[in-house]
């Protein structure tokens, strides 16, 4: 049926994530706090944090350009970035915030610069993934 | 989740939030109120999502100053705060300390950091939980444990203080006709004693859950203690002898043992002669507040912090129940060896001037010398000033023993400043006789103190009165101290200089150990017992108590606290600083304010230099530096200077006052070289370096 399909397909991505690790068990506590009274409470968490991370990452772009670089701000500004990501459970992106973090520890100007792509690229990937992921299951619930 | 249930079913707590006298709702943990502070909305959002499951009643933040504001307007809108470390207004331990000294609630910090030294951190700035991040709602869901063990303690000191004085004065009064004219028989009297003491235990059980009986040693005891020393000699005061002298019934050897213990320790030599019955004021609050900055300080574990909550004493004011449980605490507190008995003094001292404000004994003990020549720079501050300190002296002097009366709003007052002054109330006792002459002065200060404390200044206040307190008579102080104790945590009574002795005890021993500078200058030898708030006056009061041996031995304790000078006394005194800076800011009507940060900050100056992170703590540091303290001698004129200047910073206005202030001190104090150089130092004292200008002193921008 339709709707099984649908709830099928949902579970199956859901499934992926967590397989290929694009999310941790945080991302289960979100989805069991997600009750009748706030029903699209994970989708509400994702999105703030979509937009507030948004804005970290502006400022570490900014802290990036820098000449010399600061690598406390740097951590700093990763340190809230990662407590963001790990609170949503992107366990990707945390991860490669945790490989940034090394590096502004080690002074390592390049190895921040490089590894702050991977973390805008994770970051990118997982926010489509949860789109998709998000549109499929309001369908799914929708169809049932 | 279950959260209700069992867990308050089996807790027999009372908590004044939760209406419930004997024991904790059956709802309980159900809307137990939760203050969440993090700049990350995000996790802001899922953290309230997460105690919201637990039935818990949630109130979020993003900045910890609102958060600081919504506390302080709610006094006792909060049974639980839970703060992120990391914020870019304010740092999470900062915030920590503030809640811990004006409101005393228990904190949970979280942060994604979970280095050991971050964690460590947390539980020395007294922390009660540290949780990593991200959180799982498993971990939320306890929290009420650390509310109900807090309320616990201090239920239990209640009670216990509650339930032993009244069965310690009974026989007292009732068989002291019959003792006085006794043969002084140990033998006799320890037999009477017991049966006495038998009599007291059964009446306290049948009133409270008391199992066994504790000496109250409430001022009027702790007077008869010191008489009877005095009379026998320091060097021949034995508790034996002492028992006898003293007379009372029920009263045990060992009771006066420990007593005597923890009087003397701090004394490197015999004093000559024991202070003039000092009048302990209460300083439920202070001892509260010193307690957590002992924790603070020395990484206290809880069982430290279980011990101080002791001294807090009950919600209610019974100043004399926490006199007696202080001492009792403080003995216990030594035993367990983490506080030096100094500390355990000033607590006792404190619990003293609990039993003392209760009895509204309004003058305190003018005899009390030693620390005010910190006072007098207190006092400098001007009127209004001065009143707050008086406030905060008065609670100070509750540690000492000076009883005061302190309208409840002044205990409230008192209790916060007290906290931060912790120290300074212990010195207070030590000038017993300055601080008489002082206290007239204060004594107005304490509507003033009310207004203060309404216009939320209570913290300012309360740093003068720390301040002060070795000044303030116990009338002023206990005052005081009444209003401080009010005030916190809005819990009924006024645990006064109980509390706050026992805050205070906490930083001298703190001191000892680790606090170096916080709020145990008391460490003087000159008997300035009262930690002087935070430390500040610590450097100060061992060089104005050495000049003044003489001062109550007893009161040595903190001799050897403020050798401890270290950093650790800076952030207790940050901590008041800056909450007296916030207030001194906010509050245009504050009188005491800056003056107090200056006390405090004096002595954190002196020791701790480096305080300058410290907004006002740090500015407070840098004047005591400045002024080169180091010397014994000068400690007593560093302190003026610091406190003048501080005070001149705080308000112009406030300068007039303080050197009215000061000539009251040299009449008052019979350590004459400590105030005369005290008020030299404050007519000398000339604008003081920026560090010190509390006016207009952002919380952002306090150097941290």
């Amino acid at each position: 049926m339709d709707r099984n399909h649908l709830r099928h397909q949902v579970a199956s991505m859901r499934k992926s994530l967590f397989d290929q690790g694009y999310l941790d068990d945080q991302f289960v506590q979100l989805e069991d706090l997600q009750d009748d009274s706030n029903p699209n409470f994970v989708e509400e968490v994702v999105t703030l944090f979509y937009n507030n991370s948004a804005k970290l990452i502006r400022n570490i772009e900014q802290a990036l350009a820098n000449n010399p670089l600061d690598f406390d701000m740097l951590d700093d500004y990763m340190h809230q970035f990662k407590g963001s990501c790990s609170s949503i459970g992107a366990k990707k992106v945390k991860n490669e915030c945790t490989q940034f973090r090394e590096y502004c520890t080690a002074e390592n100007g390049e190895g921040c610069i490089t590894t702050f792509q991977q973390v805008k690229h994770e970051h990118a990937t997982l926010r489509r993934k949860l789109d998709t992921y998000f549109q499929l299951a309001k369908q799914g619930h929708a169809s049932g | 989740m279950n959260l209700g249930g069992h867990a308050a079913k089996s807790l027999s707590m009372p908590s004044t939030s939760w209406k419930s006298g004997d024991g904790v709702p059956d709802q309980f943990p159900v809307g137990l109120r939760v203050l969440v502070v993090d700049d990350d909305s995000t996790c802001l959002m899922i953290l309230q999502k997460m105690l919201r499951t637990c039935l818990y009643d949630v109130t979020k933040c993003n900045r910890a100053e609102i958060a600081l504001s919504l506390l302080r307007e709610n006094k006792n809108g909060f049974d639980i705060v839970i703060s992120d470390v990391h914020m870019p207004d304010m740092d999470g331990f900062k915030l920590l300390e503030h809640i811990g000294l004006e409101m005393d609630l228990p904190v949970i910090m979280m942060s994604a950091d979970d280095s050991k030294n971050v964690v460590m951190k947390g539980v020395t700035h007294g922390a009660c939980d540290y949780l990593i991040k991200p959180v799982r709602i498993e971990a939320l869901k306890n929290i009420w444990q650390h509310v109900v063990r807090k309320r616990k303690h201090e239920w239990k000191d209640f009670e216990q203080s509650g339930s032993l004085e009244e069965g310690e004065q009974q026989p007292k009064l009732s068989e002291d006709a019959d003792y006085s004219t006794s043969a002084n028989e140990g033998n006799w009297r320890n037999s009477k004693r017991r049966k006495d003491e038998e009599d007291e235990v059964e009446e306290r059980d049948d009133t409270s859950a008391l199992k066994k009986p504790r000496v109250v040693w409430s001022v009027e005891l702790h007077q008869q203690f010191v008489a009877a020393v005095n009379q026998l000699g320091i060097d021949k005061a034995v508790p034996k002898k002492i028992l006898e002298l003293m007379n009372v019934p029920g009263l045990t050897r060992e009771n006066v043992a420990s007593h005597l213990q923890l009087l003397r320790i701090g004394t490197p030599s015999p004093p000559t002669e024991i202070l003039p019955p000092l009048r302990v004021l209460n300083c439920g609050h202070l001892l509260q507040k010193y307690r957590l900055y002992l924790r603070r300080l020395s990484g206290v574990s809880q069982h430290q912090s279980g011990l101080n909550n002791s001294f807090m004493g009950p919600t209610e004011a019974a100043f004399g129940s926490m006199a007696s449980l202080n001492g009792l605490d403080l003995q216990a507190l030594a035993a367990t060896g983490q506080f030096p008995v100094q500390s355990l003094a000033t607590l006792q001292a404190a619990a003293l001037g609990r039993s003392t404000s209760k009895s509204g004994i309004s003058m305190p003990l003018v005899d009390q010398r030693n620390l005010f020549s910190f006072e007098t720079p207190k006092l400098s501050f001007g009127e209004g000033q001065q009143q707050q300190l008086g406030n905060n002296s008065k609670q100070m002097n509750l540690l000492h023993g000076i009883p005061t009366t302190m309208e409840p709003k002044a205990l409230a007052n008192l209790h916060q400043s007290a906290q931060s002054f912790g120290g300074m109330n212990l010195q207070v006792n030590a000038h017993g006789n300055q601080s008489s002459s002082l206290l007239g002065h204060m004594a107005q200060p304490q509507s003033r103190m009310q207004m203060v404390n309404e216009t939320n200044g209570s913290q300012i206040s309360r740093l003068p009165s720390s301040l002060v307190q070795p000044i303030m008579s116990n009338g002023i102080a206990s005052r005081v101290l009444a209003r401080n104790g009010m005030v916190d945590n809005g819990r009924g009574a006024v645990y006064n200089s109980v509390t706050q002795a026992s805050s205070l005890v906490d930083f001298s021993v703190n001191q000892n150990t680790d606090l170096p500078g916080n709020s145990f200058p008391l460490g003087n030898n000159s008997g300035m017992s009262s930690l002087t708030s935070k430390g500040v006056l610590q450097e100060e009061v061992s060089s104005e108590m050495k000049g003044s041996r003489g001062f109550v031995s007893s009161y040595d304790i903190f001799n050897e606290l403020h050798q401890h000078k270290s950093q650790d006394w800076e952030l207790q005194n940050i901590g008041l600083t800056f909450e007296a800076s916030q207030h001194a800011n906010r509050q245009g009507s504050m009188d005491v304010p800056p003056s107090v940060l200056v006390h405090q900050g004096f002595s954190s100056c002196q020791k701790s230099r480096q305080n300058r992170d410290t907004s006002i703590g740090n500015a407070m540091f840098s004047a005591g530096e400045e002024s080169g303290h180091g010397n014994a001698s000068n400690s007593g004129h560093q302190l003026n200077t610091f406190l003048t200047d501080n005070s001149l910073r705080v308000k112009a206005e406030r300068l007039p006052d303080v050197s009215c202030q000061n000539t009251l001190f040299p009449e008052q104090f019979g350590q004459e070289d400590l105030m005369s150089a005290l008020l030299k130092q404050q007519e000398g004292i000339g604008p003081v370096e920026n560090d010190f200008c509390f006016d207009g002193y952002p919380l952002d921008n306090l150097p941290v």
